[in-house]
């Protein structure tokens, strides 16, 4: 099994096979197989409860995978194959590849007891040891980046939810996250602030090769930072292409239907 | 002045008692004013120490079970979660015997520490099981998501918040554990009702020391709570 240090530059940065995800006895991803290469953007759209959000759950490891294997980086997340046998990995190997994955949730999830400066040096300074002194500089770059360079001491209840959603991902980044998770992160937000948030993200996209793995209800957005699209539909992708063709020549009815639905309620 | 052995020798080891002969009047101010000094000794020597030193020890004892409950693997929190609630439902009174019986080397005070401290912290345990309940799932989600350490979670993200909600609880619980003091009298410990019964027995006036007492729960436990409600009210403009 390939450790992450001798992972090539040609595999592929997140590896799903075979993978199950049932919650109790509900089956909600089945023999689910992709691979998303390296500084690739792939945007997740299929209704609602089509297991979306459960991906990228699996992926940061915030749920148990049932069956199958997940791979970062070539090197197994959850569980690996060891002479025939699917045994868990060490939480040592797990954590080394979790610091390399970041997510956005949609409630933004900041911690209400620490200023927003705090929220964002306290995982690069005791999870990857920078010294305080650098943490703090990269978080004033970061908040610069998402336009809000003077909250730094604010509590996140100060701020509005477009504000916090944006030091979430100034959060997330100070990480440096090959991989990057967003979860409807602006489905909370009053459509005002959807755009200042959307804008944040597009220059992420155009300023790092960082991976991205999105879902999201902005059509347009998704149209315009991603690579690729996958549809999912009942737990399963039902079609995966460029966003040109599945906005504009979707293979499959499903598809064609799902974003009839969507582009009309919005 | 006469001066009288103290029940079991505690701390001072001795009690004033003025020498009056008076079982006639209701109320005598005279008598009051000395068995005063008397009072507030016990009060500063024996029940805030008790009352303050086992809130701490309740305090931080309680946590520590809060957490293992949630950290340690389900046979063991069982355990733990087994033996807080047989303490907690049981009376602190019998505790403090069987400790008292059952430990005859310990010394009164250190026993009254110790027995308060740990029955109280079953309580408090069940405060902030509640506070750490109360954090947000998506609280523990970003700490993984950021890759925190299982001590930091605790340390910097739950812990913290889950201490805003319990001030008011544990304030409560301090409170009661003043007031439960008097069981002292069980182990002899000489708290501020059986001084005022000592200097009874002596001078078969007992209105006075036990109003002085009941004055002096008063004012503390006013003076407590309304210490809990302004720090209460400071925590929650922290953030
Ligand atoms: N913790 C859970 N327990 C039980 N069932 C769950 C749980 N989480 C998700 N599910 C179920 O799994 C299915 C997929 O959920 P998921 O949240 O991944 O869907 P989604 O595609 O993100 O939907 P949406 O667009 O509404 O966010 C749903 O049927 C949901 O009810
Ligand atoms: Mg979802």
């Amino acid at each position: 099994m390939p450790t992450p240090t001798d992972a090539k530059p040609a595999m592929p940065v997140i590896e799903f096979r075979d993978v199950e995800k049932q919650f109790d006895t509900k089956t909600v991803l089945k023999e689910l197989n992709f691979t998303i290469e390296r500084g690739e953007r792939v945007t997740l759209i299929g209704p609602s409860g089509s297991g979306k959000t459960t991906i990228l759950r699996l992926v940061m490891t915030l749920e148990g995978l049932t069956d199958g294997y997940i791979y970062i980086d070539g090197a197994p997340l959850v569980y690996e194959q060891r002479d025939g046998k699917r045994v868990p990995v060490s939480k040592r190997q797990q954590k080394l590849l979790t610091t390399r994955i970041g997510m956005v949730f949609q409630q933004f999830n900041l911690f209400p007891n620490m200023t927003v400066l705090e929220n964002i040096i306290e995982a690069p300074i005791h999870v990857l040891g920078i010294n305080k002194r650098d943490a703090i500089d990269r978080a004033h770059q970061l908040l610069e980046k998402v336009g809000l360079p003077d909250k730094t001491d604010a509590h996140p209840t100060a701020l509005s939810g477009g504000q916090q959603q944006r030091v979430a991902i100034a959060r997330a980044l100070a990480m440096d996250p090959e991989i990057l998770l967003l979860d409807e992160v602006t489905s909370a937000l009053d459509p005002e602030v959807v755009v200042d948030v959307l804008q944040v993200l597009r220059d992420v996209a155009a300023t790092t090769d960082v991976t991205m793995l999105i879902v999201t209800h902005e059509m347009s957005f998704a149209r315009d930072v991603s690579h690729r699209v996958m549809m999912l539909d009942g737990g399963k992708i039902i079609e995966s292409a460029d966003p040109e063709t599945i906005f504009t020549n979707p293979a499959k009815e499903r598809t064609k239907k799902f974003l009839a639905a969507v582009l009309r309620d919005a | 002045m006469i001066r009288l052995p103290g029940l079991m020798g505690v701390l001072s080891g001795t009690v004033d008692a003025p020498d009056i002969d008076d079982t006639t009047s209701f109320w005598r101010w005279d008598f009051a004013w000395e068995v005063l000094p008397e009072m507030l000794r016990s009060f500063f020597q024996v029940t805030l120490v008790v009352t303050v030193v086992g809130t701490l020890i309740a305090a931080v004892l309680g946590l520590i079970i809060a957490i293992l409950i949630r950290v340690l693997p389900k046979p063991l929190a069982w355990l733990v979660t087994w033996s807080a609630n047989f303490i907690r439902m049981t009376p602190i009174v019998v505790q403090l015997l069987v400790v008292f019986y059952g430990f005859v080397w310990m010394e009164p005070m250190a026993i009254a520490l110790l027995v308060y401290g740990v029955h109280y912290s079953t309580y408090m345990s069940e405060v902030y099981r509640a506070g750490i309940d109360a954090v947000p799932t998506g609280q523990w989600e970003a700490t993984t998501a950021l890759s925190l350490s299982a001590v930091r979670t605790w340390q910097r993200v739950i812990i913290p918040q889950a201490l805003r909600s319990t001030v008011p609880s544990l304030g409560n619980y301090a409170i009661s554990m003043f007031k439960d003091t008097p069981f002292l009298i069980a182990i002899s410990v000489m708290e501020m009702v059986t001084t005022a019964l000592e200097i009874g027995g002596f001078t078969y006036r007992y209105i006075e020391t036990i109003t002085i007492a009941g004055v002096i729960f008063l004012v503390a436990s006013y003076g407590t709570a309304v210490l809990v409600n302004r720090l209460e009210r400071r925590l929650a403009y922290a953030y």
